[in-house]
This record gives structure tokens, C-alpha cells and sequence, in this order.
């Protein structure tokens, strides 16, 4: 390892380096607000680092490639896990006295889901999931005293050394018909055999599976709401964000490496993916009593919008999926910040219940979570329209007729049960029902956390162009694939 | 500059009102006023101060205001107005004063975040009228929604989150085919001229195949039909505008319907002339039978709100016929019945608010003799019923008559199908009026008579509606220009309005203009980085294409 690779870990080396003296502060001296304030101190540090990164040498082999692809995506991970641990810090206080090793856990799932944006080889994949998932088992299952936050964790802990298996094998199937690791030795090795053989199809198949669970698309996407409804609501954003969006660029980077766009058999397996995801996302959301649910099956549909992108293929694509994940992230941060805001020591605010008269009660928090619905349904005025425009571009301009008319039709269902909390939040509020609203839980840094996605989710809905110029600049910064 | 004034200060004046009304309702209605007002008054300046150039045929925008947005995508904040949008603008001015003043009293809860959803939907509707950059029209064509949906869903009636939920699925739902026929146009224009951009002037010249161009058309077509509404699709109307408030109902009317009429006359039938053509006598059937079916269903009603709401889809199948003739006549008609019908429905719902402000009911069975409490409220109705079934001498007379004196040209039984409507129109006016102010009803209650914020409103509405029915040449002259850029663009050639304008224009009205010069019969040139394409663009029919009326002669 020479100086200048050294140089390009730098971010990684202080996510994985901070949480040894976190740990011993830990174990020496218990303070919540130091554990918080240090990990915020560790996020913003990595955050910088990314700014100072050397120009990458493209050195074919490397197990990381630090290119300003990777870059990008560790960078929004970063911000997306300091908002998660602002978010958390009131939230989980309320709910258990010895919480900081909660952040611990939240560092590394966040180094895992830096080291699988950059990986470029089956080794730092894999390893990289593990770290996200070990951590995630924990972090769900955190609140022990809560049967829910148990059944989840071990749910999802099942499922999801299941998926692994899968993954593992579709490896192994690589790595027994190429004989490498490295996604840049095996797409040589396909273009010189011109058409996979079948064993590769089968691998590319295994792998996907992997893949679609953490991504939690139709058929693998049984997991998620009882997942989201049962871990704490932070958690439960974390999951929605940077654990999909890390598996995403990488699955992104995979295919496009591998130029898999060619294989006419995968791309129809996508669509039908695609197709199946949005369709049984939106239609599973319509009779959901609860929110955290119904945001879970919108999560499901919303990845399958997203997939429509990567088929799409092309530049445009890479930078559309840049856009939509950014807005996605923002707007399912917000969403799951006022349930965490919103809800009391007992259980969480999940039910549309409720929410009623929320307008009237605590109009901000009702306007956040309003903003953040319209941005979900790609309203106008919100990031959400913008990153759908974006979407439905890439699909026209690839010819996706058929997917990008789903799209929209999915678009159109999906407004019913986005609406359907708006409406709630907007009606008269119940005398006695919500009384207990008042004894709100939250802490200053939340409110800074939620007012921050707010006003981002506007901003770039009124004014994108600093993202589309941030998502060039960085990406092209040294074009990956 | 002005132009974005007119959005701005709706913005910030509902910005203005929701802080205000945190503390006094009254503040809040009275900024908002104050806003519309302002809005008035500058269109007002507009109108006058380009009067004469918008007599003049060949005109360019009177008014432009242009700002990069997203470059990237060719996407700009450009705003342009002609004649069309001038009266158009004027009337979302118009009616929203109207809106605000209608529920002065109605709307005691929550005023401040009332009048900001009111002011922002007029925004909204403000830039649909005025955009001419395909996305920043989308962009405006779904930012008015939000707004409408909360102003039914907190302030409506019963049944208010069913209608609120209905329509905001409908028109979302449809406006998304509209943004797909959008991206299409604009990635054809792209692959045509390597050239990636939105705005209106460019697109106008995007040639394409006749299949492609019949697909985008469809896709623009649904999104206004929806809005419009024309039959199959107006379905969410009724519902909506019984559940809105008064307000709500009166935009709804009196706007949110225009919008659809302007898109077919702004974008479907210049971007898409020869598919316009190849839809005209479908375009016209559907108008024809939404004017029946649309009048049939008023009758039946026994609600005062669903009725009126009925007799809009009824009116609106006249804009309908009238877009689709698409010649001078007939799209005279067609603007000056979205006018003359955003006025009289307008003040008939008013007249309904006012009803069950006073009695809480809008049954109509329950009704009856309130002349005799209530003069002044009679007399009021009894005009705007008047003017619905098309009384000479009254706006509502001239619309429907040219909109018919156009549609004879182009197709015989289509026309006598249509004419119709002014017989049943007649039957549930007078039907309105005998039930509700006439008769015996077995109780009276007692209701009081207009205030007199109630019959200044009134009033000026009616002067509006007479107005335009004793002298509609200005308003006319307004237009003239852009509906013959429009008619133009469809190839339908000059001789068969030549022979028309002989016989129906008022030559001591027409203003003189200066002569064009020949071969310069361009309107609106002041495109934005690009040219207009040459006459012979190859979208236009030959000059002699036999097509319609022209064939009799």
C-alpha cells in the first residue's frame, strides 16, 4: 500500500479509526452528550477529509477505488448519518440510560456502507455488507426493553445472513468461472467470452438476490415493513437511506462495470423487478393503517422507480439515480424525523391516528411532514418532482415506453396514501385522543436536524442547479466506469 | 418584469395573509384583497397600455420575462404574454377578487391559512396562464393543485376529503400523461435539432411524424380534458365543487376549469395542428356530448351546488366545440365563453354559498319563496340564470352564438346537436329560479338579503357579463391576434375567415393597422435562441386542402 492509496483512505481510516478511543471513552467514562457530540465530530471530520482527497489513480486491482463516484456517495452517507445521529440523540435517551454504544454501532454501519460505494472487487463487498449488516442486526434490536425492536432485529437477522448465503455463492460462482475477485478482471474476462456462459447467469442471479433484499425489492421485500415498523424510527431512517442507498451505488457500479447493460435476459429480469416492486409497493401501501408501514411499502416502490433509472443506463442515468437518492434521502430523513419527533416514551407515533390535527397543534412538524409526503408523491416545490423529472428523462430518453407509463401510473396510486396522512394532519384534531402530544419528546439538535431537511427538500426543489453542479462536478471528477 | 410581479405578489401576499391571520382574520382578508387588487390594476395598465399593438395582427408578446432556471435541461423561467394571456391573467384577477369577497364572512376559522391556499392556487393558475416553457407550465399546472386540495379538504362540506382526494387524483393523474407527452416533445425536438429545450417558440416547430404527433396530442389532450371537463372525464367535478367552499368552488369554475381550455387553445392544437385536425370531429362530439349529457344531469340534480356544477359541464362542452372548429369564429366563441361562463357560474355558486350561509342547506327541496325575503337575491339570480341559458343582450349570448356560428361551418349536425344546449340550459335556469325564489315551499324560513358587500360583488359581475353581451368587440380585439396565430398554425387557410370576416366583423371597430408585408404573417418571432421555422415548415396543410366548411364551397 503506497502513500497516495493511504492518502485516498483517509475518510475510511477515520471512521474505523474513531471507534477504538470511542470505545474506550465508553467504557471509562459514560456521558451521552460527549458519545454525541463526538460522533458528530467524527462524521463532520470524515465529511472534510472527502474535500482533501488526492486526485485517484486508476490502478486496475485495487480491492477500493476512491474515484468521485465513491466520493459522492461516502460523502452522502456521512451527512445522512450525522442527520440520523442528531435525530436519534432525544429519541433514544427517552428510551434507555445507557445508549452510547448506539453510536459506536452507528459509525460503523456507516464505515461498511462507505467501503461499499467504493468497492471494486467481491472482497470489500462482501466485507463491507457484513460491517452494514452486523451493525444494523444491533441497531435495530437496540431498545431491548421494546418486544417489537426484538422481533425485527431477529427478522431481519435471519433473512438477511440468508441473503448473504446467496451472495456469497454467486461469488464463489465468479470467482470459479473467471478466477478473480475483481469486477474490472471479470468484465475483461466477459467481453473476451462475448455472451456469459450460464453459470454466470446463475452468479449474476444469486448476487442480485443479495443485493434486492437489502434493497428490499419485490420478491425480496417481505422484510420491510415489519422491519421498519418495529426498529426505533432513526434506525428505521437509516435503514431507508444509507443501508439502501450504499447497496444502490454499488449495485450501479457493479453492472456498469461489468457492462451488463448488454444482456438484454438481465435487463428484462430488471423490468420485471421494476414493474413487480412499484405495483406491489404502491398497491400494499393503499390500506395501511400505519405510517411507518405505508412508508416502508412507498420505500419499496420508490426503489423500484429507481431501478428504472438503472436500466435506463448512460450518463444521464448515473446522474439521475445521484439526483433521486439525494432527494430520497432528504425527504425519507425528514419523514421518519417527525415520527421520531412526534412520538412518546411508550410506543412510537406511528399510527394515522395519530397525526390528527397535527396542523393545528404543532403546524412546523406538520409542515415538514407534509413536505416531505408531496415530495415522496414528486409534487412541485420539492425535491421529490425534480428527482422524478429526472427519472421519467433518463427512461424516455433510453425508449422505456412501457416502464416509464408504470412509472406514472404507480405515480398517480401512490398520491391516494401520501394524501391520506395529509389529510389527517390537516383535519380537526381530536380533544382527547392526541392530549398527550404535548409531552413531546425531542431535542434541539433534532429540530435543527428536521428544519435543515426541510428547508433542503425546498431548496432543491425551487433550485437544483447546485445539485446537478455538485453531482457533475463530482462525479465526472474522475469518471468511474 | 411585470409579469412575475403578478406571481410574486400573490406569493408574498399569501405569505403576508397566513402570518397576519395568526392574529387577526380580518388582516388577513384584507391583505389579500390588497394583493388581488394589486394584480387588477396592473393588468389593467397592461391592457391599456397595449390596447392598440394588441389590435394590430403580427403582434409579438406585449410582455416577456425570461431567467435561466436549470440550463442543463434547456429548462427556463420564461413567462410571455399575448392577448389570450392578458385576458386570461385578468380573469384569474378578477375571480379571485370575487373568491376572496364571497367568503368574507364564510371563512371565520383558520383565515390566515386560508387566504394563503387561496393566493397561492391563484399563483399557481397565474403562471399556467402566463408560462410558456413547457416544464415551468407543468411546474405551475401542479403546484396549483396542493393548495386547492387543502382549501376542499379543511374548508369544504360533508363529504370534503372523499372530493378533495377525487379531484387531486384525477388532475394529478392526468396531468402525469401530459409531462410524458411533454418529455416526448422534448427529446423529438433534441434528436431533431440536437438542441435540448422547453420553451413554447422552439417546440412550436418540432416536426413530427403524424403517429408520434397524435400520441403527444393525446397526452396534452387528457390532462385538459380531465380539467376541462369534457364527458368521459368529469367525473371529479361534480363532487369537488359541491364539497369546496364557496371560494373553492368559485376558482374551481371559474379557473381551474379555464386552465384546461387555454391548454387546448396555448399547446395542443399549435403544437400538434395536423393531429388537432385528424381529432377535430372527436373533439366536437365530445364537446356535443358533454353539452347534453352535462345539461341532462343539472336538471336532475337536487342539490343546488351539484346542479350548477352540471350546467359547467354542460357550458364547458361549448368551449369544446369551439377549440376544435378552430376557426376565427369558433375560437372567438370558445374564449368568450371561458370568460362569460368564469363569471355567471362564478356568481351562481356565490349565490349558492350565499344560500346556505343562510339556511345550511343546499337542497333544493327544501327551498322555495324567498323572493319575497329576499328580492335583491332574486333578482341577482334570476340574471346569472338568464345569462346561463343565454339570454340576448348578455355575454353568455355571444360566446354560445359564435362558438355555434363557427361550429356550422365545419359540421352541420354537430352544430344542431349543440344548439340544443341553449334549450335545456333554459329549462334548468328557469327551473332554479321557480324552485328556489318562486313557489310556495312549506316553510319559509326567513333569509336575508344581500348584503351590500354581497351586491357590489354582484353587481360588478353583472356589469362584466353586460358588457361583454352589448359591446364584446374589445375583448375580441384582445384576442383577435393570438386565436389567429392559433388558427394559422393549423393550416386552415385564410379564404374561409376572409369570407367570415366580411360578414360578422364590425368594421367601424377595427382598428387600422399597419400593412404587413407578405410572407411575414409571423406572429410572437421574439422566440428565445431559436428561429421560426419557414411557412412551409412542413407541419401546415396545402393552402387548398379541402378540410371542413371549405369543402361546401
Amino acid at each position: 500500500m503506497t502513500l497516495v492509496e493511504l492518502h485516498e483512505m483517509i475518510p475510511l481510516l477515520i471512521l474505523g479509526g474513531a471507534v477504538v478511543p470511542l470505545l474506550l471513552t465508553v467504557s471509562f467514562y459514560r456521558n451521552l452528550k460527549l458519545t454525541v457530540a463526538l460522533t458528530v465530530l467524527i462524521f463532520i471530520a470524515a465529511f472534510t477529509s472527502l474535500f482533501f482527497a488526492p486526485k485517484p489513480v486508476r490502478t486496475d486491482g485495487s480491492l477500493l477505488s476512491m474515484d468521485g463516484y465513491a466520493l459522492f456517495y461516502i460523502g452522502l452517507f456521512l451527512a445522512a448519518s450525522l442527520v440520523v445521529a442528531l435525530l436519534s440523540y432525544g429519541y433514544v435517551r427517552e428510551r434507555k440510560d445507557d445508549c452510547q454504544e448506539f453510536y459506536i454501532l452507528l459509525i460503523l454501519a456507516t464505515l461498511g456502507a462507505s467501503v461499499l460505494a467504493a468497492a471494486n472487487s467481491f472482497i470489500p463487498l462482501f466485507l463491507g455488507l457484513e460491517i452494514l449488516s452486523v451493525s444494523l442486526y444491533v441497531l435495530i434490536s437496540y431498545l431491548r426493553g421494546f418486544t417489537r425492536c426484538i422481533e425485527a432485529g431477529v427478522k431481519y437477522l435471519i433473512l438477511a445472513a440468508a441473503s448473504s448465503a446467496f451472495l456469497l455463492f454467486g461469488i464463489a460462482l465468479f470467482y470459479a468461472e473467471c478466477g478473480t475477485m475483481d469486477f474490472k478482471g471479470i468484465s475483461e474476462i466477459l467481453q473476451i467470452q462475448g455472451m456469459p456462459t450460464p453459470l454466470l447467469y446463475a452468479a449474476f442471479g444469486l448476487l442480485f438476490v443479495g443485493f434486492g433484499f437489502k434493497l428490499a425489492i419485490v420478491p425480496f421485500h417481505m422484510w420491510t415493513p415489519d422491519v421498519y415498523e418495529g426498529a426505533p424510527s432513526p434506525v428505521t431512517a437509516y435503514i431507508a437511506t444509507v443501508s439502501k442507498g450504499a447497496v444502490f451505488s454499488l449495485l450501479v457500479r457493479f453492472f456498469f462495470i461489468m457492462g451488463a447493460h448488454q444482456y438484454k435476459k438481465l435487463l428484462f429480469l430488471f423490468s420485471a423487478i421494476a414493474v413487480a416492486s412499484m405495483f406491489t409497493g404502491n398497491l400494499l401501501a393503499l390500506r395501511q393503517e400505519n405510517v411507518k408501514r405505508v412508508l416502508a411499502y412507498s420505500s419499496i416502490a420508490h426503489l423500484g422507480y429507481l431501478l428504472v433509472a438503472f436500466i435506463a443506463g448512460g450518463d444521464l442515468a448515473v446522474e439521475a439515480a445521484a439526483f433521486y437518492l439525494v432527494s430520497y434521502f432528504i425527504t425519507t430523513l425528514a419523514a421518519f424525523g417527525v415520527v421520531a419527533a412526534l412520538s412518546g416514551g411508550e410506543r412510537d407515533a406511528d399510527s394515522i391516528e395519530d397525526y390528527r390535527g397535527l396542523f393545528w397543534q404543532r403546524p412546523w412538524l406538520a409542515a415538514a411532514l407534509t413536505a416531505a409526503l408531496l415530495s415522496l408523491a414528486g409534487i412541485p416545490l420539492t425535491a421529490g418532482f425534480l428527482a422524478k423529472y429526472y427519472l421519467v428523462a433518463a427512461g424516455m430518453k433510453a425508449r422505456l415506453w412501457a416502464l416509464v407509463i408504470i412509472l406514472i401510473i404507480n405515480s398517480a396510486i401512490s398520491i391516494y396514501y401520501y394524501l391520506r396522512i395529509v389529510a389527517v394532519m390537516y383535519a380537526e384534531p381530536d380533544a382527547g385522543q392526541n392530549a398527550g402530544r404535548t409531552a413531546f419528546s425531542s431535542s434541539p439538535a433534532a429540530g435543527v436536524a428536521l428544519c435543515v431537511m426541510t428547508l433542503l427538500l425546498v431548496w432543491i426543489g425551487v433550485y437544483p442547479q447546485t445539485l446537478i453542479t455538485i453531482i457533475n462536478a463530482v462525479i465526472n471528477y474522475a469518471y468511474p466506469f | 418584469m411585470i409579469l412575475v410581479l403578478l406571481i410574486v405578489i400573490l406569493i408574498a401576499g399569501g405569505v403576508l395573509a397566513w402570518l397576519l391571520g395568526r392574529w387577526s382574520a380580518m388582516a388577513a382578508r384584507i391583505v389579500s384583497l390588497l394583493a388581488l387588487a394589486a394584480d387588477f390594476v396592473l393588468i389593467l395598465f397592461l391592457w391599456v397600455s397595449t390596447y392598440e399593438r394588441l389590435n394590430c395582427a403580427g403582434q409579438s408578446w406585449i410582455s416577456e420575462f425570461y431567467l435561466p432556471w436549470i440550463p442543463q435541461f434547456g429548462i427556463n423561467f420564461h413567462l410571455a404574454m399575448d392577448g389570450l394571456s392578458l385576458v386570461m391573467a385578468g380573469l384569474v384577477a378578477f375571480i379571485g377578487l370575487a373568491a376572496i369577497l364571497c367568503s368574507w364572512s364564510e371563512i371565520r376559522e383558520r383565515a390566515g391559512f386560508f387566504h394563503f391556499n387561496l393566493l397561492w392556487n391563484l399563483a399557481g393558475i397565474m403562471g399556467v396562464f402566463l408560462a410558456v416553457d413547457l416544464f415551468l407550465f407543468y411546474f405551475f399546472w401542479e403546484l396549483m393543485l396542493v393548495p386547492m386540495y387543502l382549501l376542499i379538504g379543511i374548508w369544504g362540506h360533508e363529504n370534503r376529503n372523499y372530493a378533495a382526494m377525487k379531484f387531486f387524483i384525477f388532475t394529478q393523474a392526468s396531468g402525469l400523461f401530459m409531462f410524458i407527452a411533454i418529455l416526448g416533445l422534448y427529446f423529438i425536438n433534441a434528436r431533431n435539432t440536437g438542441f435540448y429545450t422547453f420553451d413554447y417558440l422552439n417546440l412550436l416547430q418540432t416536426a413530427l411524424e403524424p403517429a408520434e404527433a397524435r400520441l403527444l396530442a393525446a397526452g396534452f389532450l387528457i390532462a385538459f380534458m380531465v380539467k376541462l371537463p369534457a364527458v368521459p372525464f368529469h367525473n371529479w367535478l361534480p363532487d369537488a365543487h359541491t364539497e369546496a367552499p364557496t371560494a373553492g368552488s368559485v376558482i374551481l369554475a371559474g379557473l381551474l376549469l379555464k386552465t384546461g381550455a387555454y391548454g387546448i387553445l396555448r399547446f395542443v392544437i399549435p403544437l400538434f395542428p395536423q393531429a388537432s385536425l385528424d381529432f377535430r370531429y372527436i373533439g366536437m362530439s365530445i364537446g356535443v356530448v358533454g353539452i347534453i349529457y352535462g345539461a341532462k344531469l343539472a336538471f336532475a340534480q337536487a342539490d343546488l351546488k351539484r346542479l350548477v356544477a352540471y350546467t359547467s359541464v354542460s357550458h364547458m362542452g361549448f368551449v369544446m366545440v369551439g377549440s376544435f372548429a378552430a376557426n376565427e369564429l369558433a375560437l372567438q366563441g370558445a374564449v368568450m365563453q371561458m370568460v362569460c361562463h368564469a363569471v355567471s357560474t362564478g356568481a351562481l355558486f356565490i349565490l349558492a354559498g350565499a344560500l346556505q350561509e343562510r339556511l345550511h342547506t343546499r337542497e333544493i327541496g327544501t327551498m322555495g319563496g324567498y323572493w319575497r325575503d329576499a328580492p335583491r337575491m332574486g333578482g341577482v339570480a334570476l340574471f346569472f340564470a338568464l345569462a346561463s341559458t343565454g339570454l340576448p343582450g348578455l355575454g353568455n349570448f355571444v360566446a354560445e352564438f359564435l362558438v355555434l356560428a363557427g361550429a356550422y361551418r365545419v359540421n352541420l349536425p354537430i352544430t344542431v346537436l349543440a344548439s340544443l344546449g341553449l334549450v335545456f340550459s333554459a329549462v334548468y335556469g328557469l327551473w332554479i329560479i321557480q324552485s328556489i325564489f318562486h313557489g310556495g315551499g312549506e316553510t319559509p324560513a326567513k333569509v336575508g338579503d344581500l348584503s351590500l358587500r354581497e351586491m357590489s360583488l354582484l353587481g360588478a359581475m353583472m356589469a362584466v357579463i353586460l358588457w361583454l353581451g352589448l359591446f364584446p368587440q374589445p375583448m375580441l380585439n384582445t384576442v383577435k391576434a393570438s386565436l389567429e396565430a392559433i388558427r394559422e398554425q393549423t393550416g386552415l387557410t385564410q379564404v374561409g375567415s376572409e369570407h367570415l370576416r366580411e360578414a360578422n366583423s364590425y368594421p367601424h371597430f377595427t382598428r387600422s393597422c399597419p400593412p404587413k408585408p407578405a410572407g411575414q404573417d409571423v406572429p410572437m418571432s421574439r422566440s428565445t435562441g431559436g428561429t421560426r421555422a419557414t411557412p412551409e415548415g412542413g407541419l401546415r396543410l396545402p393552402a387548398n386542402q379541402p378540410i371542413g366548411f371549405l369543402r361546401r364551397q
